[in-house]
């Protein structure tokens, strides 16, 4: 009996231990910002979280979003704690629900859902938390609190991009690839690609952005199956990779575009793989609320004038992929 | 003479309090280590007392509110889970029920304009339903229920995305808040209460864990399922209906899966198709850090409710610590190893030696 209650001890040290000791190892592998404050003269020290959530799920376009939000962090002096929901809305809202528990000094998020954001966001509002909005959610942004919002408007950019598909292909069917389920902006996207296009358009679903693998082949099918198909659009870099393979695998003659940069999509531009993509400059969605929220805390600055700060649409194409290439590889564009 | 005398004598009556030489002496301590529940409840005091002390708003009433928040909604489920395991099967499709259920609700709700009462009690009958072809399939075709489960999560996926978008021509239904019954509907299921904002679904899971437990500790049933579970055969053959069993069981995992969609949808007033996907694993995971054996047989829905609730609390532990993000499935994970890890060493050297 005494055997048992010793290991029962030993056991339980060996458990606090080992997740203190995980904790304690990676806070100073997290605080990126503990590692520059030896080289860099901080301007003031400001005493401010700032919480960063968005529906990203590790992929290449929302690490563009957080280098952002963590440099908009190291230059103002606050504290930047990014967190995302991949895609899920109800964890999206229970984080939204911590931010508010831990009394932030200011929210940006998404949101690709507002109608399950809504009840959160009211209550960080109630809670006299300023909300900045980002990347999705442009329409909703006004009606839930938000004192603006940063990103692209969707339906422009999507006109934009399927007119100058148009061009490029002449005609025929323009498929749009969605890569994620209940994203408003994504639709968006499309609903103006159809537009712009004006002929043809049909909306793919694929896996996603978390199975690269089986995207490319059920693009490929798709590709092989209907001849008709002369465009291409993808909304999302990592997927128009996997459209640049599906094509070639495919050996079918589609023009394709994508929306967003990485640096595989500027190098696939520079090779002429990839017509043009649409940039929305995601690193400004992560860097620019958390100036505007620190602006706001400290000296009640809004901006915008009630519209929202436009990041995009700006056009990557052959003429200047070789001006963005090294900050792409980089993960800042 | 005498010898007769002596033979007829009464009997000398027993000492009043009989202690059979037989039975060992069992501590209290250690009847208490025997517990299947026991390593898991020791995990969730060291992980609740290590985020609360390294962090400001964990062990506030306010955080609390955020942790029972994510432990309850995969709670409900994974009690559920935790019997079929405990009677030898597995739901994988239980995830996906979820988002099945939240979207029939939804459609039934915004598309055909049903009352959101009668909409759930409809979505409670369509989810038993789907728990009764489950668990049929498995009982007849003999196949293990990991397969026939896995062949039903796919068909619902494609369910979920192919008739939402033929249905409202996008991949969600949104718009419940504005059908009749929602308000009421959503004080029971999907609302808040206190000024902590506590959630309702925190005050479902513990009568759901508490009726479970009941349900294995006190009455014939979890009786049949602790027999269905350990050696089918044998129970079949002391009387045990093996094939109602299953069936039931498979009916109440996805029934509580209907429930916590029903909860989400309500709570987010749209539900997405992709809702759910995944978190089969989680029940799965929740039952057996809580001290189920995958090969069923053994295990306790308070376990699974103590499984559940270390994964709200790492979650919400590891948001609050402001930990790397990147890292967070890392955590998650160790977290979890470590948790199964304790329980099961302490439950094999408390039974290592039964005295």
């Amino acid at each position: 009996m005494r055997r048992v209650l010793h290991y029962v001890v030993a056991a339980l040290l060996v458990l606090g231990m080992a997740v203190l000791v995980a904790a304690c190892g990676d806070d100073d592998d997290g605080d990126s910002s503990s590692k520059n404050k030896d080289n860099v003269n901080l301007t003031q020290g400001r005493d401010l979280t700032i919480a960063v959530i968005t529906h990203g799920e590790g992929d290449t376009f929302w690490a563009v979003a957080k280098k952002g939000a963590e440099q908009g962090g190291k230059d103002m002096g606050v504290e930047v704690k990014y967190s995302e929901s991949a895609n899920d809305p109800q964890k999206h809202a229970q984080l939204i629900d911590s931010a508010v528990t831990e009394k932030v000094d200011g929210i940006a998020t998404s949101v690709p859902n507002a109608d399950a954001l809504r009840d959160p966001l009211k209550k960080a509002v109630d809670a006299g938390i300023p909300i900045v909005t980002l990347n999705s959610g442009q329409n909703d942004s006004a009606a839930l609190g938000a004192i603006t919002h940063v990103g692209q408007d969707e339906s422009v950019a999507g006109e934009a991009a399927g007119k100058r598909l148009a061009e490029s292909a002449g005609g025929g069917k323009l498929v749009c690839v969605v890569h994620e389920q209940g994203n408003t902006g994504l639709e968006e996207r499309c609903a103006g690609a159809k537009k712009g296009f004006g002929g043809e358009v049909e909306n793919v679903q694929v896996k996603g952005v978390n199975d690269i693998a089986t995207s490319t082949t059920e693009l490929q099918s798709k590709l092989q199956s209907d001849k008709d198909v002369s465009a291409v659009l993808t909304l999302n870099p990592d997927i128009a990779v996997a459209a640049r393979d599906a094509v070639q695998g495919g050996s079918s003659d589609a023009k394709l575009a994508t929306f967003d940069l990485s640096g595989d999509v500027v190098k696939a531009v520079k090779a002429g793989e990839i017509e043009f993509a649409v940039d929305q400059q995601q690193y400004l969605q992560g860097y620019l609320p958390v100036v505007f929220l620190t602006l706001y805390d400290e000296n009640n600055n809004t901006v915008g004038g009630g519209q929202p700060v436009l990041t995009g649409p700006g056009f990557v194409d052959k003429s200047n992929a070789a001006q963005v290439e090294k900050l792409a590889e980089e993960g800042t564009r | 003479m005498s010898d007769q005398a002596t033979a007829l004598k009464p009997p000398t009556p027993p000492p009043t309090s009989v202690v059979d030489e037989r039975l060992a002496d069992v501590s209290l301590l250690t009847k208490l280590l025997r517990r299947p529940e026991l390593g898991a409840l020791m995990a969730a005091a060291v992980i609740g007392i290590f985020f609360a002390v390294t962090t400001d708003d964990f062990g506030t009433l306010d955080g609390a509110a955020n942790w029972t928040d994510v432990a309850s909604t995969l709670g409900i489920p994974a009690v559920a889970v935790a019997l079929l395991m405990i009677g030898g099967e597995f739901d994988l499709s239980a995830g996906v029920m979820t988002g099945t259920s939240g979207l029939f609700m939804g459609v039934m709700a915004t598309e055909v304009g049903m009352n959101m009462w009668l909409a759930i009690v409809l979505t409670l009958i369509a989810a038993g339903a789907v728990g009764f072809i489950n668990g049929y399939m498995v009982v007849r075709t003999k196949l293990p229920s990991f397969i026939v489960t896995l062949a039903t999560f796919f068909v619902l996926q494609g369910v979920n995305l192919g008739v939402t978008k033929a249905i409202t021509g996008s991949v969600r239904v949104a718009g419940l808040s504005d059908v009749s019954g929602y308000d009421s509907a959503f004080k029971i299921f999907g609302g808040s209460f206190s000024t902590y904002d506590y959630r309702v679904s925190v005050l479902w899971w513990a009568a759901i864990t508490i009726l479970a437990t009941w349900i294995l500790a006190r009455t014939r049933v979890g009786n049949w399922i602790f027999g269905v579970g350990g050696d089918a055969v044998a129970a079949r053959n002391v009387g045990v209906p093996v094939p109602r069993v299953k069936i039931g069981l498979f009916m109440g995992t996805a029934m509580a899966a209907a429930l916590v969609g029903i909860m989400i949808a309500l709570r987010l007033s749209s539900v997405q198709a992709s809702q759910g996907v995944g978190d089969e694993f989680n029940y799965i995971i929740a039952a057996v850090v809580g001290g189920c054996l995958l090969t069923g047989g053994f295990g306790s829905a308070i376990g699974a409710s103590v499984g559940a609730l270390i994964i709200g609390m790492a979650f919400i532990g590891i948001q609050f610590s402001g930990w790397n993000t990147d890292w967070r499935f890392l955590f998650l994970g160790v977290i979890l190893l470590l948790a199964v890890l304790v329980n099961n060493f302490v439950r094999r050297s408390a039974e290592g030696a039964r005295k």
